[in-house]
């Protein structure tokens, strides 16, 4: 067994350079770095995201998947404009591009349009990465110009003809899988592969992906960064509506149990904080460790952390 | 049965598809932050050697295979059935000559070779990367003529013949890689 790091003293040097930046790039913008707990009585109610319960002194607590639920406690507490850079777990999450627990930015701004939110995102990467503005793109446009196919109306017979006509290896289950997971299917399979030296904001998801973005209904204001096919940060024009929110958790647990997954609690903090009136604003999680692959220009995660799982 | 569900997935993984073992040689994790997981696997088949691409989405599972690797030596051939003992268990195996393929060029009795055992039964074998082999009958080769560019058609004691430096002669012993078939050098004159 060895007890060195997986990554290079120079690729761990890169990194403290890197994290110092962002910090004097948020602090410059004005942002307050916080600290919340990586413990919470309250865990985000996704379908595939899997958070790890611990028995603490005869407590159960769960092992953030993200910071959000704090963080949009203190916007709601009146905290304006709000950093953290801190450990996420996520049970089921290892490979190349993943390690259980992982690095995780997150930042919120009140009255931060959908707009501005993601005009901040990019010029985030551009100052940290150095790299040109991305592109801005529509869910429904990256579909239509990467696999000529519409993900919001196009029937599912046609995204089976795509893949087979790309010659995808399509999961076995395909036929039993419903709309927005073949649509992850293709977008990590057929699309992501083709975005390399490209940098992107997708945004306007399809509606059933709000997670805890605001929806009109048949697009969600949410957005994500792809740097060379890499998924880097995930963002909302946030959910303010608290009974919105406990009808998709609701949902959620519901097609959670479909799955063979346990139902997670739907009531928390922040529903209660909801519930007072959350300020309208936006909120941006992004992948440290992806960050410093592509600012490495290395390949695997485990180039970029000193101990993996494995060497945890 | 034992079952490996995905989140188990790796490397090395022995798993049963369709009545046939695999060994799992590859296996990519894919998963939108907020989308569903697959997993993408590279599986070879253990009794013909073919390669199957599988994607599973998370909560799927595999059947665990009953395979297992045991050194053996090899007894007779009997017809078209080869012998073996495995080293340990004394227990014996017959494989097809079908099954030996082209092995068979390799065995002499003794030989000590790896056998992969799907639910008890032979799948597999693989002889040890180098062999020494009697050679029984060859050509003549000139007086005087060490080069190895020059060569010609061996038979060795399993009944084989392998292509060799033409200053090979009949009671020499030669080393072959069973890898490749290629004669690698010649080991003792009688």
């Amino acid at each position: 067994m060895s007890f060195r790091p997986t990554a290079s003293v120079k690729n761990l040097e890169l990194r403290s350079k890197k994290l110092a930046q962002l910090r004097s790039h948020f602090a410059e913008a004005g942002f307050v770095e916080v600290e919340t707990p990586l413990l919470s009585h309250d865990t985000v109610v996704d379908r595939h995201l899997h958070p790890v319960l611990v028995s603490i002194d005869g407590e159960d607590l769960w092992l953030q998947t993200s910071p959000e639920f704090a963080m949009k406690r203190l916007v709601a507490s009146g905290m304006d404009a709000i950093y953290q850079i801190t450990r996420a777990v996520r049970s089921g999450e290892n490979g190349k591009l993943h390690n259980t627990e992982f690095t995780i930015l997150e930042w919120y701004k009140v009255g931060q349009s959908y707009e501005a939110a993601r005009e901040f995102l990019s010029s985030l990467a551009e100052a940290i990465l150095g790299i040109s503005p991305p592109e801005q793109i529509t869910y429904q446009d990256l579909f239509q110009q990467f696999m000529d196919l519409d993900p919001i109306n196009d029937s599912e017979s046609l995204f089976n003809r795509r893949a087979s006509e790309l010659g995808l290896h399509v999961p076995d289950a395909w036929e039993t899988l419903d709309r927005d997971s073949k649509l992850d299917f293709l977008l990590a399979d057929a699309i992501q592969p083709q975005l390399q030296s490209r940098a992107m904001v997708v945004y306007d998801y399809p509606a059933s992906q709000a997670a805890l973005a605001a929806s009109n209904g048949e697009t969600a204001e949410r957005f994500e960064l792809f740097i060379n096919g890499l998924e880097l940060a995930n963002g909302y024009h946030e959910l303010l509506d608290a009974k919105e929110l406990r009808d998709r958790n609701r949902d959620t647990n519901e097609q959670r149990l479909v799955d063979g997954n346990d139902a997670l609690p739907e009531e928390s903090r922040l529903l209660d904080a909801m519930d007072s009136g959350l300020p309208d604003c936006s909120g941006v999680a992004l992948g440290i460790d992806r960050l410093m692959m592509i600012a490495a220009g290395t390949e695997s995660i485990r180039d970029v952390i000193a101990f993996p799982m494995d060497r945890a | 049965m034992a079952v490996y569900k995905t989140n188990e997935f790796r490397k090395g993984l022995k798993v049963q598809i369709d009545g046939d073992p695999y060994l799992m040689i590859e296996m990519n994790f894919v998963k939108p932050g907020k989308g569903n997981a697959f997993y993408k696997c590279k599986l070879r088949n253990l009794v013909r050697g073919t390669v199957l691409d599988r994607t599973y989405k998370g909560g799927d599972s595999l059947e665990a295979a009953d395979v297992e690797e045991v050194g053996v030596q090899y007894l007779y051939r009997q017809g078209d059935t080869f012998v073996f003992m495995e080293n340990k268990t004394y227990e014996q195996y017959e494989l097809s000559s079908e099954q030996v393929d082209d092995n068979w060029k390799y065995l002499k009795d003794g030989t000590t070779c790896s056998m992969v055992l799907y639910n008890g039964n032979p799948i597999t074998l693989t002889p040890p990367n180098h062999v020494e082999l009697l050679v029984e009958y060859c050509e003549p080769g000139a007086k005087g003529d060490t080069a190895t560019n020059v060569t010609k058609p061996v038979k060795v004691e399993t009944g084989a013949e392998f292509i060799c430096p033409a200053f090979i002669e009949m009671g020499n012993v030669i080393r072959i890689d069973t890898r490749s078939g290629d004669y690698i050098e010649r080991v003792s004159v009688k």
